[in-house]
Formats: structure tokens, sequence, C-alpha cells
């Protein structure tokens, strides 16, 4: 019975005692100092670890800005983390510029047709592994949410077959324009409230044939651009957001509708 | 002196544990895209290794076996050699950072290295006498940074080399480490 049952708990506990009073001695010796201001700059970071500042993550931007960084990478955090950091820094206050992620096809279930039925794995990085996709349009949204399980804040939806980005709960983590298989999430500041809907390279005559609101390349709208802002290359339009003045004269004379004014 | 000398030859050359046993073989992809990280990692598990023979093989022959809880050897080994890897991180973290910071995850993940529960558990299995159970924790702890250190040098020539889409990263490193570890078999029967 003793040696059985009661023995083992006595020699693992005092084991586990021993060890213990191991670490607790040694993280006590070999205790590193750290800044008290790590530990509040961390608490004003939002710690969803996006790595949109550039950092691999909360705590390393909090060290980068002991180190001096900018103050105002973290947009997530936006104007809010910014004031916190610049009071716990005494630097001076810097203005964040918002940024809200926008996915750049609007080829729905209503503009678009289908080359066959998928029944593999219901993700956009294994469907993509098919032949592109099974939308006639190898560019556009795979609409199986790949981007929708990435985002911390639900702020995409899947709409009518394509990924959807509610701007006004997109933190701008940049988190899922890493996931998009076609590369089709831009980050864009959150003013900008116009843009291209389509990033097709497929030639205008091929794009016109598979999507109904794919931007064709016909290049009306870089010329009626008063700035200048629109450019097409590869076969689409890309507006260039600090030209922008958002007039709108591009999404009213897109003969296709692929330029959306939100 | 002589027996010690085969032990250790023997655990680092002909029983290496990564090349010819497969253990550790996490630690080993992961740690060994750098030189520096590789002779850190290296230094860190021969520590370990040592360290953790040193406590478990008294533990096992003077705690264990005379009450007949052999069985109890997994739990008891991994016990101390979770303590020994968080002593080496906290040691680290205050005298060497930048090391620290090198190894990152991988230093935690000493711990669940089977390299180091192997030693120990092998050191039991061969019957080895107490000096027997260090030189071949010792020799497998030189073993393993060994072949991190050969693999480092074959990963480095690796960037510059124009690798086929199809086995660019992970395909292509396994594929060399199986190259690696082939060689290694060249050691079998040498002693």
């Amino acid at each position: 019975m003793f040696q059985t049952y009661i023995l083992p708990i006595i020699i693992f506990a005092v084991l586990g005692v021993a060890a213990g009073v191991l670490l607790t001695v040694a993280s006590k010796v070999f205790a590193v100092k750290t800044d008290e201001r790590l530990d509040e700059l961390n608490e004003a970071l939002p710690q969803i670890n996006c790595g949109s500042c550039g950092y691999s993550g909360c705590g390393d931007y909090a060290s980068a800005i002991l180190n001096g960084a900018p103050t105002n990478m973290c947009k997530p955090g936006g104007d809010k983390a910014s004031q916190k950091i610049s009071e716990i820094m005494g630097v001076e206050f810097a203005d964040v510029t918002e940024e809200v992620a926008f996915v750049r096809c609007a080829g729905t279930c209503n503009t678009t047709t289908w080359k066959y039925n998928y029944d593999g794995v219901q993700t956009c990085k294994a469907s993509n592994r098919f032949y592109n996709g099974s939308k006639t349009c190898t560019s556009g949204c795979l609409g199986f949410g790949d981007c929708v399980r990435t985002c911390p804040n639900d702020a995409i939806s899947i709409k009518d077959g394509i990924a959807v980005v509610d701007p006004s709960v997109c933190v701008g983590c940049s988190m899922c324009v890493k996931e998009c298989p076609n590369n089709l999430i831009t980050m864009k500041p959150a003013t900008q409230k116009i843009d291209v809907v389509c990033m097709s390279t497929a030639l205008g005559k091929v794009t016109k044939a598979i999507c109904k609101s794919g931007c064709i390349g016909c290049k009306i709208c870089e010329k009626k651009c008063p700035s200048e802002a629109i450019k097409v290359e590869n076969n689409f339009a890309t507006i260039d957001y600090s030209k922008c003045t958002q007039c709108g004269i591009c999404a009213e004379s897109c003969p296709v509708g692929a330029i959306q004014k939100a | 002196m002589k027996e010690i000398f085969v032990i250790i030859l023997s655990a680092m050359l002909i029983d290496n544990f990564v090349l010819s046993k497969f253990m550790g073989i996490c630690s080993f992809l992961g740690v060994s895209k750098k030189i520096n990280s590789a002779v850190g990692m290296g230094a860190a598990v021969v520590f370990v290794m040592v360290c953790a023979t040193l406590v478990t093989f008294p533990v096992y022959t003077l705690l264990l076996e005379p009450n007949g809880l052999e069985y109890l050897r997994t739990l008891a080994f991994i016990l101390i050699i979770a303590l020994f890897v968080q002593l080496v991180e906290i040691v680290l973290k205050k005298i060497v950072p930048p090391l620290y910071k090198a190894l990152g995850v991988y230093l935690p993940l000493i711990t669940t290295n089977c390299a180091i529960l192997g030693v120990t558990l092998i050191n039991i299995d061969k019957e080895l006498s107490f000096g027997g159970a260090v030189a071949n924790a010792f020799g497998g702890g030189l073993g393993f940074t060994l072949a991190l250190l050969l693999f480092s040098g074959v990963r480095s020539r690796m960037e510059t080399c124009n690798v086929p889409e199809t086995f660019k990263g992970v395909p292509i490193t396994l594929i060399a480490a199986s190259i690696v570890s082939l060689s290694f078999m060249g050691f079998a029967g040498m002693l």
C-alpha cells in the first residue's frame, strides 16, 4: 500500500517542490530589469499582434518605441493608442492615418459565372489550386472566406459570393491582406470613398465576357480624371490614393461600373 | 578512460540523435538557418542533456528503481528536463540576451525535444554507469550540435542555389537533411 500508492506521491511532491524552489530562487537571482514604461506601452497597444506596424507583434513594437520608433505606427489602435503612447513617452502626439481593408472584386453571384462545381475543402487557398478557383474569372474573390476567418473583429462577411469589408468595424490591422490567395485585399485610407472593384489581369474582351462588373481596361477613367490619379496597368485601373480628390468623375464615366463610390 | 571516449564518440557520430535516431528534428530544422543560433542552441542542448542526466540518473537508480517505480521514469524525467530548460532560459535571458532572442521559441521547445528525454531513457536502457551516462549525454549533445552546424552550413549554401519552384522551402530542406543523414550512415558499425 505505502510503496505502491503513497511513496510515488511523496517522491513526486518532493521533486516538484524542489524544482519550484530552485526556479524561484533562480528567477530572483537572474531577474532582468525591464523598463516600467514597457508594461504601460503594452497596455496602450491593442495586443492583437497583427504586425501592420512592421514589427513582429505588439510586444516587439512596444520595445521598439522605447528605442525611438515612431509613436503613430499602430493602425488598429488609431489616435487613441497614439495619444496614450505619446503621453507615456512624453513626446508630441502624432496623428495616425487610419486605414481600412478593401476587397477589390465585385464578381458576385449575379455578375460572374462558374466553370465547375467545387466540392473540395472549403477554403480559398484549396479552391484556388484547382484551375484558379471555380469562378470563370481567375483573379476574382473565391468567396470561401479565408479573410473572414482571420479577421479579429469580424469586419468581413461573405455577401453574394464575395467578401465585403465593413469599413465601420475594420480597424486596419491588414491581417486579411496576406490571406487572400489572389491578393485582392488592399489597405486604403479610411477617408477614401472611391475605388476600382476589379483586379482582373485578363484582356478587356475576356473580362467583359466573364464578369459584368469587371474592369475592361478601356482607360476612359484615366483620360477623364482631372488629377491624373488613375492609371490602367495589367488591364485594370488603379487609383493613386495620394492624388485622388474623390471628385467621382471616374465612377460616373466607367462604362461597366467597375469604379464604385461607397 | 578509453570506455568513456568510446561512448562519447559513438553517441556523437554513430548513434547521432538527429541523423541516425531521428530525434529532435523540430529544432534541428528550426534553428539550423544561421550558424550563430545553431551553436547557441547546440550549447543549450548540451547543457540541458548533461544536467538532466546528472539528476535523472541518480533519481532513477536511487529513488525509483529500489522502490519498483520504474514505470514512472518518463514522468520524473520530463519534470527534471522542464526544470533545466526553465533554468537555461532564465540564465540566458540575463547573461546573453541576443542569444536568447535568436533562439526564440526553440528554447522552451527544448523541453519537448525528444532527444533530451531520449538520452536520459537510453542511459537507463543501456545500463550504463553514472560516468558512462554523463559521457553519453555529453556526446549526444555534441552530436546534436555537430548535426546543427553541418546542416546550417548546407542551408546557407542552399540560400544561393536556384532551387526548382516545387522544392523551394521545406521540401528541399528535408531532402538535404536526408542526404546529410545518409552520409552519417557511413559511421554505422565503425566501433
